[in-house]
């Protein structure tokens, strides 16, 4: 239980040990890794959606200066990487071979001296393209005539659907449904969450380095999951894992583009091989929002029946997925919609059922990405609209039928009717405290003044719950590995330590907070504990840093394995005391004799000890590992209000206000939490009013680049307020559940919520996300609200 | 992401910037700013043989008022726009337009001459210059001559009357009256994109509050930059109020030509003609008639 | 292809180089001189990773040719520290928790020393205006907000002349 934490350490506002590099320009990244006789390589791509490759002529790239080689999918073919497995069972293009499936595909890899050279034997490669017919719309992929996007897989995936998942009770929720048409409520809702895309600042690269000498493959990459692609990269290139190095140095965020393992880093680890120099390939901005993993893409049709009185009774979900041209999408392998069935959400619903279909377009691959939780981002946003639309038609204001529905604190640990167990809760906190910050009461008054003279005002409330911690071994697994994570801990001889975790940041700071774990249980100074990653000689096994999972696995790990070394330290501590172990009381920092204080030894002391005068009956050294398999996932929840003022002229979305009260269990640094919780807000607001990434019907990319893919600025964003509550984990060693993607999660319906609020009154019940300005005037225009 | 190759040469006159277009013809492109020209080599949509670079020709970036004309250098920053108090306090419109354009850091290289002899429609100066019944002074091997800015662009997207051999040197603004008053407004998808429209107006008023003058120039929503005729025209003689604005902002609207683009669907375009219009208008209005002073930050 | 004989200098050193003409002033830092803590991430001059400040001004050292800077005086963000002292923008960064990744902090960082140089007591919007050419996808810009009134403060504090007020200070 969590009731043993130590407060030296945990919840301080500890200033971040790895801003020392990053302040001076000292970090370490990709693109900063500078080999001796280093090449570069470079893409060549389709600039069709779907077409055969008639005629593919690399001779005048290879007369282009410092061009070395063309690898092209043929080539691949020989040695049997022409496509490579996804982490979703389907399989990818990795260089085209004799037909591309989507705008940007992968079709040649020059290798070249220089950046520049290579840049110039990509426009070099002449490729003759047959265009064949093109399906962008994910329905019309299924009708009985679609052209077959995937001929290569046609023996077990003969038409363009790439699977059928459903769970839940389809007949209680259908009785349910028959009972609420008849003497209940029924609302349903139509909702489309368009595609869109990561975007970290950095891109994805990698060095590959193949020393023939040796016989050892090191690859800086951009990898979130440093030890799972290790493994990929073993199984896929057939190469031993033992002389296989992955490096993710520092990486300019993540956000789930990094997991994938994509096309342009088995070419440079190919022609690296082949040519025996490091080889680099970094994408442009162009190619990694037209080329990598997406998010999002969710057609959703959502039903909810409810009590007249609004008290819901069941949930029925039917998604179409669009996951492109290759299902990409990194999730755990038995989950190949995610997490999605967590949106029953934060309410007590009796019956739920969902099912997903996912089919294939000519689009980029991918699926799960964007700080999403394995969609919990389009669970939590459909059951926050949907509970909206039953609050209008019920006649309530949405925080109370919020307030009326929500789990109940004693009813956890919770059993959802969708057979997730929610850890802890209290949602009802939450949501009053937001309130409170508010003053709703007062903005409902005022809303109802500005509405009277005819100004619109909206306040949106979304109340989410998220499901993160990936997970209990026995059903989280990527690529087979089970989701467990791990830290070793060494002490040194003079008391001070080196932790490697299996997790990876990419700007988390877990330098900082894992190491605020590990002083916390031993009552030290953070400053005397160094955490690495990212370094797969080095690290211990891990999968790896997304779906916010670290703190709750890796968290944990680092706390037990932490405790292991605190155990074996009351050992010595007995040991030279000259007491038995029961005799010995813990305080931050030090073991002391019961009833006598003063006769203590320090952890310092006792890690000397441990190389200098250890027990004879036990091991030297003062080290500890822990691989942690989770017993469950955490369930961090929250509640957020914003309040929108809407530009009658224009259809602007102004926000004039944004509460966000988050609810993460324990916090081990109130300052990093804080952070997360601004950058996971602004990665809501994005998608909510700006982000969009689609294609046109001869599918061009649209939105392809910074200029047309709307990044807030400084000027978007509003200056967000923050509260909290605090529901440790029951399960979990410190209580902690994770926060990183609970704003991504719990935002962008609070904001579509607030638009709507302020258009509920003609009658408006929702607008589909981005709400772009256009889309706004559109419905002021025909309700006859335009103005100047 | 990575140019094709070109030559580059520096300018360390104008006129050695118009011998060496002379030299190379239509290989040549000149760098100014480079914020419209280096994204487009880096694309490899436009592959010049040579660059010529102006950017050390001294003495073209200054903000200058004499003689009931301001003369704006060509090679003036926007950054010298947003920060001067000359602008600031007699010609606002400009400082909407300045701060307007792309983002603060862009602002610090994009020129005045650049935004207007690239012939974007897109850009933000076209439409203001316009309203403001600019003059353009160009400098070729025949000499320097001053083009008015309603024959600067012509009909063709990205085209100006520009000679081939010429260059921009000096732009002409009329000094304010007491009581004339322009204003910009862009509309914008994010901070630092080209608008999804934007009207740019300028009123002078005479002693009774009778428009005198008016020009009215619109952003991005057509092939070319636009001069709204009619919509100026509806105004003269008149008192600006609802009436007379939103019969003008009607006539704006009717003079442009959007597209449905990534910025927004052709109605809505056009519909925010109109109402850019009124809100410019308004603001020209506040200024000429002193209830206002200064632009936006 | 022609190439030219740049002299730059930058943090006050002077580099001597040659360079072909279509050479970008980021790839001559970062690849030639080593300088790699401007960084790149986009090819639209949209998102400010790359920028640097050029005889004072900052810059998007993507979208200008390593040729233009010859003659001309760089800061990059490998000059802020001088003899051991950070640069009160450095500090502002680190104790407003105003990174995460770190990626867009060197460019963001300069932006916001050519701001303070220009406005040594900018208000909150003043501030959001000056570094809406810099994009940060990891802290929300709340806290890159408050770095940079921080470091305002200590740069007014140590220049120690009277400044005349913004339009009111910070946080």
């Amino acid at each position: 239980m969590s009731t043993e934490v130590h407060k030296h350490g945990l919840g301080e506002a500890y200033k971040r040990k790895e801003d020392a590099r990053f302040i001076r320009g000292k970090g370490n990244y990709v693109d900063d890794v500078q080999l001796p006789g280093m090449l570069y390589g470079d893409i060549v791509r389709s600039p069709y959606a779907h077409a055969l490759i008639k005629r593919l002529d690399i001779s005048a790239a290879l007369k282009v200066p410092g061009v070395l080689a063309v690898i092209t999918g043929k080539d691949l073919e020989a040695a049997g990487l022409a496509w490579m497995p996804t982490l979703s069972g389907d399989t990818e293009a990795v260089l085209a071979v004799d037909r591309v499936h989507f705008q940007m595909q992968e079709v040649a890899f020059v290798v070249a001296t220089s950046r520049y050279a290579a840049a110039d034997g990509v426009e070099a490669v002449d490729v003759d393209y047959e265009p064949l017919p093109v399906v962008i719309d994910p329905k019309k992929a299924l009708d009985q005539d679609a052209p077959l996007l995937r001929p290569d897989k046609k023996d077990r995936q003969p038409t363009n659907q790439i699977y059928h998942w459903e769970t839940g009770d389809r007949s209680g929720t259908d009785a349910a449904f028959a009972e609420a048409a008849a003497n209940g409520v029924v609302v349903q809702q139509d909702m489309y969450i368009p595609r869109i895309h990561p975007a970290p600042i950095e891109t994805c690269g990698c060095v590959a380095d193949f020393q023939k000498a040796t016989g050892k493959l090191t690859v800086w990459l951009t990898s979130q999951a440093p030890h799972a692609h290790r493994t990929l990269f073993a199984i896929v290139a057939g190469l031993p894992e033992h002389r296989i190095r992955i490096i993710s140095p520092d990486l300019g965020g993540g956000f789930g583009n990094k997991v994938p393992i994509y096309p342009g880093y088995v070419c440079a680890v190919v022609a690296s091989l082949t040519t025996g120099h490091p080889v680099k390939w970094i994408e442009d901005r162009s190619e990694n929002l037209g080329s990598t993993g997406f998010g999002r893409d969710y057609h959703i049709h959502a039903e909810l029946a409810a009590d007249k009185d609004g008290t819901v009774q069941a949930l029925r979900v039917h998604t179409l997925a669009d996951h492109g041209a290759f299902d990409a999408a990194a999730q755990p392998t038995k989950f190949p919609a995610g997490l999605f069935h967590i949106c029953t959400g934060s309410y007590d619903f009796k019956h739920a059922f969902v099912d997903v279909d996912a089919v294939h377009t000519n689009k980029a691959p991918g699926g799960i990405a964007y700080r999403c939780s394995f969609r919990v981002t389009e669970a939590s946003y459909l059951i926050e609209r949907i509970m909206d639309t039953l609050a209008r038609e019920v006649g309530k204001d949405p925080a109370d039928l919020r307030l009326q529905n929500f789990i109940k604190p004693e009813a956890f640990p919770y059993r959802s009717s969708l057979d997730w167990t929610y850890d802890s809760g209290n949602y009802e906190a939450a949501l009053r405290l937001a309130m409170k910050n508010v003053d709703y009461e007062g903005l409902r008054r005022e809303q109802a003044e500005k509405r009277a003279r005819g100004e619109l005002m909206g306040i949106g409330i979304s109340s989410f719950t998220e499901i993160v911690g990936a997970g209990p071994g026995k059903h989280f697994d990527i690529a087979g590995i089970q989701m467990f994570d791990s830290c070793e801990i060494r002490v040194h001889p003079t008391g001070k330590i080196l932790a490697r975790i299996g997790v990876q940041t990419q700007g988390q700071g877990h330098e900082t907070t894992f190491a605020q774990i590990i002083a916390a249980e031993l009552g030290m100074s953070p400053d005397d504990v160094d955490v690495e990653h990212g370094d797969t000689d080095t690290a211990p096994y891990g999968l790896g840093t997304y779906a916010s999972r670290s703190t709750p696995v890796a968290g944990a790990a680092t706390a037990l394995a932490a405790r292991k070394v605190r155990d074996k330290a009351k050992k010595i501590a007995a040991y030279l005391l000259e007491v038995g172990e029961d005799d010995l009381e813990w305080e931050p920092g030090r073991f002391y004799v019961k009833g006598a204080p003063g006769k203590g030894k320090t952890i310092q002391e006792l890690a000397f000890a441990a190389y200098s005068n250890c027990p004879p009956y036990l091991e030297p050294g003062l080290e500890a590992v822990n691989y942690y398999d989770p017993p469950n996932l955490t369930y961090p929840f929250g509640s957020y209000i914003c309040v929108v003022d809407l530009d009658r002229g224009t259809g602007e979305v102004h926000i004039r206000r944004f509460m966000a009260v988050d609810d993460c269990g324990t916090i081990i640094n109130p300052m990093v939490v804080e952070g997360q919780i601004h950058g996971g807000l602004t990665q809501g607001l994005a998608p909510a009013l700006y982000e969009e990434l689609y294609y046109d019907e001869d599918g061009n990319i649209r939105g392809g680049n910074f200029q047309d893919y709307l990044i807030p600025t400084s000027m978007e964003t509003p200056h967000w307020e923050t509260d909290r509550t605090v529901t440790p984990s029951p399960h979990h060693p410190i209580g902690a559940k994770g926060v990183g993607e609970s704003p991504t999660v719990g935002a962008p319906q609070a904001i579509a919520n607030a638009v709507v609020d302020a258009l509920a009154h003609v009658g408006v019940r929702h607008i589909d996300i981005p709400i772009t300005p256009w889309k706004v005037w559109q419905v002021l225009n025909e309700h006859g609200l335009a103005a100047d | 992401m990575i140019p094709g190759s070109f030559d580059y040469v520096q300018a360390n006159s104008v006129p050695e910037a118009v011998a060496l277009l002379e030299q190379h013809g239509d290989e040549a492109k000149i760098l100014a700013g480079g914020h419209s020209l280096i994204p487009l080599l880096r694309f490899r949509l436009a592959a010049p043989a040579v660059l010529i670079d102006i950017n050390r020709i001294a003495g073209l970036e200054y903000l200058q008022e004499t003689d009931g004309v301001l003369h704006i250098g060509a090679l003036t920053r926007e950054a010298a726009l947003d920060v001067s108090p000359l602008i600031r306090t007699r010609y606002p419109i400009l400082l909407d337009t300045s701060t307007g354009v792309a983002d603060p850091v862009v602002r610090n290289w994009a020129t005045v001459g650049g935004n207007l002899a690239h012939a974007d429609p897109a850009n933000d100066h076209p439409a203001t210059m316009l309203a403001l019944g600019a003059r353009m002074v160009v400098v070729g091997p025949a000499g320097e001559r001053v083009i008015p800015i309603e024959e600067f662009f012509t009909d063709a997207t990205f085209e100006t009357t520009l000679q081939p051999s010429e260059i921009l040197t000096e732009i002409r603004v009329p000094a304010p009256t007491a009581s004339s008053g322009g204003a910009y407004v862009k509309l914008e998808r994010k901070v630092g994109d080209y608008a999804i429209a934007g009207v740019a107006a300028s009123v002078t008023l005479d002693s009774g509050g009778l428009v005198t003058y008016a020009g009215i120039g619109l952003t991005n929503v057509g092939p070319t930059p636009i001069k709204a005729r009619s919509a100026e025209q509806s105004l003269l003689g008149k008192a600006l109020d609802d009436s007379s604005i939103h019969q003008a902002a009607d006539l704006a609207a009717a003079a442009s030509q959007p597209v449905s683009d990534m910025r927004g669907p052709v109605e809505y375009k056009r519909a925010m003609v109109r109402t850019l219009c009124v809100r410019a208008l308004r603001k020209a209005h506040a200024r000429a008639t002193g209830q206002e002073e200064g632009g936006r930050v | 292809m022609s190439t030219h004989h740049i002299s730059v200098t930058i943090n006050g050193t002077v580099y001597e180089d040659d360079v072909d003409s279509r050479t970008l002033l980021v790839h001559w830092l970062r690849d030639h001189l080593r300088l790699t803590g401007t960084h790149i991430g986009c090819d639209t001059s949209s998102c400010g990773a790359c920028t640097v400040l050029v005889d004072g001004k900052a810059t998007k050292s993507c979208t200008m040719l390593a040729v233009q800077a010859n003659g001309r005086q760089l800061m990059t963000v490998e000059g802020l520290e001088q003899n051991g002292q950070l640069h009160p923008i450095q500090e502002g960064f680190h104790e407003k928790h105003a990174l995460q990744c770190g990626y867009c902090t060197p460019g963001m960082m300069l932006t916001s020393i050519a701001l303070l140089q220009n406005n040594p007591n900018p208000s909150e919007h003043e501030i959001r205006v000056g570094i809406s050419g810099n994009l940060c996808r990891c802290t929300g810009y709340v806290n890159i907000v408050r770095a940079v009134q921080y470091a305002a403060e200590k740069m007014r504090e140590s220049a120690q002349v009277p400044v005349s007020a913004g339009e009111g200070g910070g946080q």
